[in-house]
């Protein structure tokens, strides 16, 4: 007992002692690593695939990559789940799965597991928000078979009542087990609150719409889809000569492409307030502040790339530095205005803390979406982050794998090819007044939702702590289709 | 820091530590070698470069053959906690005095024994003392935290173009890496040789904080999370496989930081460390430089091996968690560890059974009976080096129970042992094997990260290519045999969730009374 009176003592004493120490020695304190010398990086120009546009107006990519013995290839198809009634949402789902599963009329799904797998090879087919694809890859010495085998899976597919009802149950399933993690739960339901819940590109799909998905609904989608642009993209080690002979010979004969309906999607943004979905088994909360975002046309997008990586990208970044480092609230804390290529993205941060400090740590990480409207960027914090952004870049296209992927993404969404390095230049130009300006234009805390799902009964002190208005509940009850029962076995 | 391998998804990639080698294109061993060099110090640390210059970067991996199973008894998460802290900075970077911070790091300390001490009396404790033993801990780490430049080793790392800057810990070793431009080689061996042999305790508990927001994401919030700590902590009775990684509650929230630096001390030594550069980068320029940054590393000797054998399990044991989730059901069977001559023969089985729309448990579960929305048998489970489990899941389809994936599970596992494999399934692994670890080997981080292990795990990176002679001698009779061996019902330990309903439902209260 006496001992704990004195060391506790003697421990404050030093401590107020060290605390005068600083200031005078603090100058002394070197930068080793910047006398490390930085030499001039190796040069390197990113190997560009080749672009072949054929008369139909069907895109080609070329890269060749002769490092390891493999080819594959990918077609992508303009048309994804945004596109599929909301009576049947799922459908893309459903039809990106029993595609593959389904095989063709020369071979059937089972079949083409076998044969593929002996060989080590793949053919997989899958569907997206804007867009389904199919997808293949093998040894080289079984290139060309499995290249026939893909082209007939992308022409000649049969779809198959049996491994739609397959599909129909793996997709049942994920419905069923939707609201198991807190964290699923979140970021679907925070994309709901920012996107508006019947937003195709928010919206789930539910027991009853897929169960009205029948074999001609992805026959239907198939045939219109496929006379879309396709884009084929193929890596690997072959002959680029041969290849494209091949490509347009399959290719080229087709009609011209049927040009996809232009989109104009407006979202009305989240009602602002405090949002909460409750449940018993978590001891942590997970927060989503959300809002609406831009797309990458926007001509302030660098600048707002080099906000993003101040709030919240990497180590140094604001909400890092003060909600994890400095206050311990959070393993998890980040945040980013969000750009997508043809559609507005959402604006969010992400801060997972246990259920006691709640309050305490949506309130940190709001104080520094606010921050970004008033408290000052420095030239340091600009310098920082482009320097984060700029050094990096490289990693953007290190890999021919990455550059081919870029280039079929920019000719997806109709970008310039240039238009990373325009992107880098603008980068490279922001100044602090940009960042304030952006700042000032885009960042409006006042307009977001708060969203917190955790356990109601640890969260104390409560939500109405925030002072932002009444608590707002939302159910996630899974719906139940009135008849059948719910989905059990063969035959959903 | 960031990631651990503790997630399910996450658990199937160190299966990586699987199969082997290639024939075509320059791909095999002999090309290895002549791109590889390696180098062990005067303390013990290894260092290897492969030369893959596709572009002016690289990528590297520093292995260190120590992770949650070598946690002190009652000390559950410390290795993890070393991680976090080896990101905090050296005397010299990070900091704005070290000289001045050093001592107010041992007041912390000096305060976190006082607090501890009354905390932990178990009669005669002062709840006032209490609060004010708690206030000077606050205190002290305030003070020293005046002297902290908070991330600046990371900060520095990513604005020299550090990408995917991370770590994880496992069961049997932590793994630093991230990928750079290669004009930044010196700065990174200067970094990273400084964080292993200088690390500053610094920021401990608020990082403790941390690790324990990352034990409730991914365990106490998570369903599967729970499941999978409840089920290894019931197959294992000795072994500290059974033991929680990220740690147990009451554990991990009193590390101290004497502890991580403890574990520091016996563990970050010369011997228990590969360091692998792979890319961008010439071995006869690059390796004089990289000896003279790691050769500040301590030597010691290699810590010895644990001696805990985990004992013969003779009664089945069986984990049922009834909660308002989903159902799941996972059961394990006790097997060797990786270098037993029977490994490709549990990579064969893992295989046959597992891979892809072909597997056995696939066609059985999903596709034929429609019981399973997925269906997989993995190994080894949680770890590598010492004897893990053979693990096999199912997830239920709505309105399947556990009991019918346990069975639905048990029936195939049965055909292994009483009828050989086919041909063609056998055929199928071999080739699968080959080109799984081909496609591996243009990736500059991937490859750093598994020259490191089978360096670090054989002795020796070639074993990556040479193992190929033991998935080549796997026979038909091999796999029944094993199956025979293993998959008994006695050494079996399974875990469910059985879903409870919700009582009548309590309206949702908005999250605060």
């Amino acid at each position: 007992m006496k001992f704990m009176v004195s060391s506790f003592r003697i421990a404050l004493a030093c401590a107020a002692l060290v605390a005068l120490i600083p200031a005078v020695l603090s100058a002394q304190q070197a930068k080793p690593w910047e006398q490390i010398p930085t030499p001039k990086l190796h040069d390197f120009k990113p190997h560009q695939p080749t672009r072949i546009e054929l008369k139909n107006g069907i895109v080609i990519f070329l890269q060749e990559d002769h490092e390891l013995p493999f080819v594959s290839g990918s077609v992508s198809i303009p048309g994804g789940s945004r596109e599929e009634e909301a009576a049947q949402a799922g459908l893309v789902a459903l039809y990106g799965e029993a595609w593959r599963t389904s095989g063709t009329a020369k071979m059937s799904g089972d079949a083409l597991d076998d044969l593929l797998a002996a060989k080590a090879a793949s053919i997989e087919t899958g569907g997206d928000i804007d867009s389904t694809a199919l997808s293949w890859n093998s040894l080289k010495g079984d290139a060309d078979q499995v290249f026939k085998l893909a082209m007939d899976l992308l022409f000649h597919p049969k779809f198959d009542a049996n491994r739609l009802d397959l599909a129909k149950q793996q997709v049942a399933t994920g419905i069923m087990r939707r609201n198991d993690d807190e964290g699923e739960i979140a970021e679907r339901e925070a994309e709901k609150l920012a996107y508006g819940a019947n937003s195709p590109y928010a919206r789930q799909p539910e027991l009853s719409t897929i169960m009205r998905v029948s074999v001609a609904d992805l026959e239907a989608w198939h045939t219109r889809t496929i006379k879309g642009k396709l884009i084929i993209g193929m890596a690997g080690d072959f002959d680029p000569k041969a290849m494209e002979a091949a490509l347009r010979a399959v290719f080229e004969p087709l009609p011209p492409v049927q040009a996809a309906a232009a989109r104009h999607d407006t979202f009305a943004g989240p009602k602002p307030g405090v949002y909460f979905i409750n449940k018993d088994d978590v001891n942590q909360s997970h927060v989503e502040i959300v809002g609406l975002g831009t797309d990458r046309h926007n001509p302030d997008l660098p600048a707002l790339s080099v906000m993003n990586e101040i709030l919240g990208g990497g180590f140094a970044s604001r909400l890092f530095q003060k909600v994890r480092t400095e206050l311990g609230y959070a393993y998890h804390v980040g945040g980013a205005y969000g750009a997508a290529y043809d559609h507005v993205g959402v604006f969010n941060a992400v801060v997972l803390t246990q259920s006691a400090n709640t309050v305490e740590a949506t309130r940190a990480t709001l104080g520094e979406l606010e921050g970004l409207n008033t408290k000052p960027f420095t030239e340091e914090e600009l310098k920082r982050a482009k320097d984060n952004i700029l050094n990096s870049f490289l990693f953007r296209y290190d890999t021919r794998g990455k550059v081919l992927a870029a280039s079929q993404r920019l000719e997806f969404y109709g970008y310039p090819a240039n238009y990373l390095e325009t992107y880098k230049a603008g980068i490279e130009k922001v100044t602090v007044a940009d960042l304030t300006a952006v700042a000032k234009k885009y960042i409006h805390p006042e307009k977001l939702a708060i969203l917190v799902v955790g356990n109601g009964a640890e969260i104390k002190p409560g939500l109405e702590e925030l002072k932002l208005g009444p608590v707002q509940p939302i159910d996630i009850t899974i719906p139940m289709p009135q008849r059948p029962t719910p989905p059990a076995g063969p035959g959903l | 820091m960031a990631q651990r391998r503790t997630g399910f998804v996450a658990l199937l990639l160190s299966l990586a530590l699987a199969p082997a080698l290639s024939v075509a294109h320059g791909q095999d061993l002999k090309s290895f070698e002549q791109r590889i060099t390696t180098k062990v110090l005067p303390n013990g640390l290894t260092l290897l470069i492969c030369e893959r210059p596709e572009a002016p970067v690289f990528s590297y991996s520093t292995f260190v053959d120590a992770g949650d199973v070598n946690d002190p008894s009652g000390q559950s998460g410390l290795a993890h906690m070393f991680e976090h802290l080896a990101f905090k900075g050296t005397s010299q970077i990070g900091t704005k005095n070290y000289e001045a911070e050093k001592l107010a790091l041992a007041k912390v300390e000096a305060a976190n024994n006082a607090l501890m001490a009354e905390k932990l009396k178990p009669v005669g404790r002062d709840p006032e003392k209490v609060k004010a033993l708690t206030e000077a801990f606050q205190q002290a780490q305030k003070e020293a935290y005046a002297f902290v430049v908070p991330n600046q080793f990371t900060d520095v790392a990513e604005r020299s173009g550090a990408t995917g800057l991370n770590a994880s810990t496992g069961m049997d070793e932590t793994q630093y890496f991230w990928s750079m431009p290669e004009n930044r080689l010196e700065l990174w061996a200067w970094l990273e040789s400084g964080r292993l042999s200088d690390t500053v305790p610094r920021e401990f508990y608020k990082e403790r904080d941390v690790v324990v927001e990352e034990r409730r994401m991914r365990t106490d919030s998570n369903p599967i999370g729970r499941l999978v700590e409840q089920f290894l902590a019931t197959a294992y009775t000795a072994h500290n496989y059974g033991r929680s990684g990220v740690g147990w509650p009451s554990e991990v929230s009193q590390l101290s930081a004497t502890d991580a630096m403890e574990f520091h001390k016996k563990y970050y030594v010369g011997s228990n460390i590969v360091v692998t550069v792979v890319g961008d980068v010439k071995a006869a320029e690059a390796m004089p430089l990289l000896e003279k940054y790691f050769a500040k590393v301590p030597a010691g000797p290699k810590p010895l091996e644990m001696t805990t054998v985990e004992p013969r399990q003779f009664a089945e044991k069986m984990v049922v968690i009834r909660e308002q989730t989903q159902p799941f059901y996972i059961e394990g069977y006790h097997r060797s560890d990786y270098r037993d001559p029977d490994d490709a023969v549990y990579d064969a089985i893992g295989d046959i059974m597992s891979n892809g729309r072909v597997s056995r448990l696939y066609r059985a579960l999903v596709r034929d009976q429609q019981i399973a929305a997925a269906a997989e048998g993995f190994s080894p489970f949680p770890g590598t080096k010492y004897p893990g489990l053979f693990a096999f899941y199912a997830v239920p389809l709505p309105g399947h129970t556990p009991a019918e994936m346990r069975e639905a599970i048990h029936k195939e596992i049965g055909k292994l042992k009483t009828a050989d494999v086919t041909d063609a399934e056998l055929a199928m692994y071999k080739t699968r094997a080959r080109a799984g670890l081909l496609q591996g080997l243009a990736n500059n981080q991937g490859l750093a990260n598994v020259l490191a292990e089978y360096q670090t795990r054989y002795g020796d990176w070639r074993e990556l290519f040479r193992q190929l002679e033991r998935v080549d001698k796997v026979t038909k009779a091999d796999i029944r045999r094993v199956a025979n061996q293993v998959f008994v019902d006695s050494n079996r330990t399974s875990a469910e969730i059985d879903t409870e309903q919700k009582q009548a439902a309590p309206a949702a209260q908005g999250g605060a009374q």
